[in-house]
């Protein structure tokens, strides 16, 4: 990949980050309720119109949209989020204090989905045919769980029932594992059927039936062979998946009761809090559309013929 | 390319046509997906002739109760009858799930053929807003509608339109692309057909063939999200006996009426799987079917 290519990659994700800050823009001009009585209390409250008048001059609603909207594109290029109208903090801030929380969920995620996927396709996929029936049927049952369902039902079962893991986590290790599994899970099922039709073209080509020709053991070639090639296109979803787990975070944080960017963008949604829900809509696209990036760009190095084919 | 079309036909139909045989054969997975299916319509149809309650009536006396033979699902904590609000609830998810979907492939086709079958200046227009709009992950452009409309049934199912067209579009427009450069599109130009003639009669028909699919699972992934949409509490309002709803409701009561969580669940995942089999098989019948 030449670096001409990095760089015109490059252009096109700015370009794509540039275009949905816009999108949220023209969406918050186009919200029916009046941000400055948001800021003063919400729908319930009364302020005077010189209240109003004075939050609009302070926030810039009074100015020209389109001076509204450099103002903007100008805040985002410095980092600057805008203010939360409810909490009156950098939008920035919040994020910056929710984020650990909800990153270390949605990394043990990504790699628990990894590790299940990877187990299901090494034990069920090419064997015999009911084993393959159950290792696909496991797999669509899994990618069809709604999170918020299996979060409870995991609850039920390991806290509620078994005692063997905390309700509500005190921030330590045990406290991860059911958040974790209920994002990995349905992931995993994803992922293994992505992985699993690899697998099985992989386990006829000409290199698996040498290897297992010159002696190699079944379980060998498996994993030595057959998963590199399997694993590749699911590894190439990773930003996707990234993105995903990240906006299905929100749903995790609230069965749990997390604290996160998911916690506060709900929160933020039901009171009308603008600025919070762009701001972290925007930071969410922008980690999806680097990871997207970054994944075409190693894997580009990785695999001669992706570049082939992408050109 | 035209070659490498027909070479690739010829091993199809060879190595296809047993496959699709088999595809037509007993399956019990697809019968029993098709049963349930009916069933949970049969349901959102003609809900009074399932049970007999109503599913708002509360008896304080009969609140929290385990499932038993006068109560099939058990009761919440009004006293409500679980299996009853179930069968009721059926017509608001379906509706919205269908309805959702429905939106969102109208829009998919509008954007699709505009990106297919306009010129370079079209497609590279609405190419690019796809992208930007696919940049942002579904459910939270769900969200942002929310806020900014604020809670309620019909902008629940505008948002989950909102969330999943631009990924159909894509489809769509892919396929279109797919279709207009096809053999038959290139004969039919060559027979001197004319433009909208060629795509009411070839392109029309053969790039919506694989949205029937599309369509199908489409619903289900619809179904999933509002009712997360209502377990956010951001969807169907509370008294209302909707899946989701029902959920979030009985998330106070987890730790003792796992009853409450157990059987709305189930009906979502139920409809979700069934739709998924179903789409699978609808697949392989109408790839077959080209072969």
């Amino acid at each position: 990949m030449t670096a001409r290519r990095v760089l015109a990659r490059l252009a096109g994700v700015v370009g794509v980050l540039w275009g949905a800050a816009t999108l949220t823009f023209i969406i918050e001009q186009l919200m029916p309720t009046d941000p400055a009585q948001t800021i003063l209390g919400g729908a319930g409250s009364k302020p005077t119109p010189e209240q109003l008048a004075a939050v609009r001059v302070q926030y810039g609603f009074d100015q020209p949209v389109l001076l509204q909207y450099l103002r903007y594109l100008g805040g985002i290029l410095r980092g600057d989020l805008g203010t939360s109208y409810i909490r009156k903090q950098p939008v920035a801030e919040i994020i910056g204090q929710q984020l650990g929380s909800t990153l270390t969920l949605t990394a043990t995620a990504l790699v628990g989905a990894w590790i299940i996927a990877v187990v299901v396709t090494l034990l069920t996929a090419h064997r015999s045919r009911a084993l393959a029936a159950l290792g696909s049927g496991l797999e669509t049952l899994l990618a069809a769980l709604p999170q918020y369902w299996l979060g409870i039902v995991l609850l039920v079962v390991f806290a509620f029932t078994l005692h063997w893991l905390p309700v509500v986590g005190d921030g330590g290790p045990e406290g991860l594992v059911l958040p974790a599994l209920t994002l990995a899970l349905p992931l995993a099922g994803f992922l293994g059927q992505v992985t699993r039709d690899e697998f099985s073209s992989a386990m006829e080509q000409p290199f698996a039936v040498s290897a297992r020709a010159r002696g190699m053991s079944d379980f060998g070639v498996r994993w030595r062979h057959a998963l590199r090639h399997a694993v590749l296109p699911g590894l190439t979803l990773s930003g996707w998946a990234l993105g995903s787990l990240f906006s299905t975070a929100v749903i995790v944080e609230a069965v749990f009761v997390r604290p996160g960017l998911g916690r506060v963008l709900v929160d933020a949604v039901t009171s009308q809090d603008m600025p919070v829900v762009v701001g972290v809509t925007l930071f969410v696209a922008t980690i999806y559309v680097v990871a997207n990036l970054l994944v075409n760009l190693a894997f580009g190095r990785i695999d001669p013929r992706l570049r082939s084919a992408a050109h | 390319m035209t070659v490498n079309v027909a070479e690739g036909l010829v091993t199809r139909t060879a190595l296809a046509a047993p496959k699709a045989k088999s595809g037509i054969a007993f399956r019990p997975a697809v019968w029993l997906s098709a049963v349930f299916l009916l069933l949970v319509v049969a349901w959102a149809v003609v809900p009074d002739a399932f049970t007999s309650e109503s599913p708002f009536d509360t008896d304080v006396d009969a609140a929290i109760q385990a499932p038993s033979l006068q109560y099939w699902f058990g009761t919440d904590a009004s006293g409500r009858d679980i299996y009853t609000r179930v069968v009721f609830g059926a017509r608001s998810s379906l509706l919205i799930g269908v309805g959702a979907t429905a939106l969102a492939l109208v829009a998919a086709i509008l954007f699709g053929f505009a990106a297919g079958l306009g010129g370079r200046l079209t497609d590279g227009a609405v190419s690019r807003f796809l992208e930007v709009v696919l940049a942002l992950p579904g459910l939270l452009l769900a969200l942002i509608f929310i806020a900014m409309l604020g809670p309620g049934v019909a902008t629940e199912i505008l948002a989950v339109a909102i969330g999943s067209a631009a990924g159909y579009a894509w489809m769509v427009r892919g396929q279109v692309i797919a279709v207009r450069n096809s053999g038959y599109v290139h004969a039919a130009t060559a027979l001197g057909h004319t433009r909208s003639r060629i795509i009411v009669r070839h392109v029309f028909p053969n790039a919506m063939r694989p949205l029937v699919v599309l369509a199908t699972m489409g619903v289900g992934q619809s179904i999933v999200w509002a009712s997360s949409l209502s377990f956010l509490g951001l969807g169907v309002a509370p008294p209302a006996p909707e899946w989701g709803a029902m959920l979030d409701a009985g998330r106070d009561f987890v730790s003792t009426a796992w009853w409450l969580e157990l059987f709305p669940g189930l009906a979502i995942v139920g409809c979700t799987l069934a739709v998924t089999v179903l789409g699978r098989h609808l697949q392989q019948r109408i790839e077959g079917r080209l072969a």
